[in-house]
């Protein structure tokens, strides 16, 4: 990881700021496809709750999460260690205040972080469907937002601990993570796990062997995942040129990685679910499509076009059995959120060490950030959310969960004109 | 269970951490990561088979 903030020029800061305006369709993305996974009883919910979750998250995070995260060159609070200095938090402004708005790296930095942790935050929407109230989302999104991601992107992206491991433990160039494949995708899956340990199974889930709640929408679902590509083309693009140091002339390999990964995974998963299920299952190969999206986030400009084949072929394996498996263990996740951005983050993570070239000693510290991210991240977001769950819990009660969200937390439902189902299983 | 769990999830982070910090390079050092990863696996299952309740017919 670089230790230098990004030089850029004026083109290179014009492209990145153009790269960072198309990320918000990576949150418009995300948030139809939950809402299409969820019930009908609960659309309208799902999406307010996606809004409302972004712009807490925004807010919190420009009030004291950019303090925390800071950027290569800030101020920061550092620790003496084996006779070294690590580099453990940023120490910048609250709000911001110290953040000039010109078009500089640090101010292209900040913009993009507002983004990323609102895309981070809206992750755990689709695991908590059709039973998280919509209060209880936001308090989660402002713990996210103002602790748990702006410390861990210090230690990546601000020039942290993980990103010192190249210079001080001789480990590579120390952990990378070009487009947050760990940073977002992780954090934001990780806390998705921790959600749907706190809230538990919807109403029906279990009570039936055999049995499968599908999404209320699966062209929503689509769409959602064409919407989100487009802005991570974007987030790839501009984390790479900002946090990596990439030049102009490889946006043109990470368009092709991208497309070229996400295409493999969605095959990859297609085929393994029509050999499982006899015909392909929609859900999962949609999920397939994203996961491709996430697992080339972190090298998604460090590797060839055939190597990100190579990491969508994985990832397209991962998603179908993970989602299988997860669902076995009791984990009701009706987006698939925990198998698409944690399991696809932290083997995006994990490719970085495998395939970056030029990096000896790389896995070291690319298995140190994983480390981190099992070993900090999710205890550190578990506990939080279950100390405000203590307070507030975060599960609507069972009528309001019976009559939808929609109704019960908004006193009205997404699609009033049609008649609401009353069977929400499907026979596999 | 699901404490225990936790608990090796950060004591496997711990020694990944140590190994790579304490050590020089000539050390074993990758041994002792593999060993720190391994034991957050073991915390994960451990958190997992908490969460797997039996009277549920999962």
């Amino acid at each position: 990881m670089q230790l230098h903030p990004a030089a850029l020029t004026e083109t290179g800061m014009a492209i990145c700021m153009l790269c960072i305006f198309l990320v918000p369709l990576t949150g418009a993305g995300l948030a139809l496809i939950n809402t299409g996974f969820g019930r009908s009883r609960s659309a309208a919910h799902s999406m307010l709750g996606a809004l409302c979750v972004f712009a807490v998250a925004v807010l919190v995070y420009l009030l004291i999460g950019f303090a925390f995260q800071g950027y290569i060159g800030r101020p920061a609070h550092l620790l003496s260690f084996g006779g070294r200095q690590w580099n453990l938090l940023g120490a910048d402004r609250l709000m911001m205040r110290g953040v000039v708005f010109d078009g500089s790296a640090v101010s292209l930095v900040a913009c993009l972080q507002l983004f990323s942790v609102g895309i981070a935050a809206m992750i755990p929407l689709g695991t908590g469907s059709d039973r998280w109230r919509l209060g209880a989302s936001c308090a989660s999104a402002a713990l996210l937002a103002g602790i748990t991601y702006p410390v861990f992107a210090h230690w990546i992206w601000g020039g942290g601990w993980l990103a010192q491991l190249g210079g001080l433990a001789n480990c590579g160039s120390g952990a990378m993570d070009a487009g947050g494949a760990g940073v977002i995708q992780a954090v934001g899956g990780l806390a998705a796990l921790s959600i749907t340990w706190i809230l538990g199974p919807r109403l029906g889930k279990y009570e039936t062997s055999g049995m499968a709640i599908p999404g209320h929408n699966m062209v929503m679902v689509l769409f959602g995942c064409a919407l989100a590509f487009v802005g991570w083309l974007g987030l790839d693009a501009a984390g790479a040129m900002l946090f990596t140091g990439a030049s102009i002339g490889s946006m043109t390999l990470i368009a092709v990685n991208n497309v070229v990964a996400s295409s493999m995974a969605l095959l990859t998963a297609l085929i393994v679910t029509g050999l499982r299920f006899t015909k392909p299952d929609a859900s999962i190969s949609a999920n397939g499509f994203v996961i491709g999206l996430v697992s080339i986030s972190g090298v998604c400009t460090m590797v060839s076009p055939p190597e990100a084949a190579v990491i969508g072929l994985v990832a397209g394996l991962l998603v179908p059995f993970s989602v299988e498996w997860l669902d076995r263990l009791g984990f009701d996740d009706p987006s698939g959120s925990i198998s698409v951005h944690a399991v696809g983050g932290l083997w995006g993570v994990i490719a970085v060490g495998l395939f970056a070239q030029g990096h000896p000693g790389q896995w070291l510290a690319q298995t140190a950030m994983v480390a981190a991210l099992l070993g900090f991240v999710l205890p550190l977001t578990y506990c939080l959310n279950l100390l405000v769950n203590r307070f507030y819990p975060y599960r609507i009660h069972k009528d309001g969960e019976r009559q939808g969200l929609d109704m019960c937390e908004l006193g009205a439902g997404a699609y009033p004109e049609l008649a609401q189902s009353t069977n929400d299983h499907l026979y596999r | 269970m699901k404490a225990a769990g936790l608990f090796l999830l950060i004591a496997g982070f711990v020694l990944v951490v140590s190994a790579l910090v304490l050590l020089s390079p000539n050390a074993p050092r990758g041994a002792f990561v593999v060993a720190g990863i391994a034991v957050q696996i073991l915390g994960l299952a451990l958190t997992f088979r908490a969460h797997l309740s039996p009277d549920e017919g999962r």
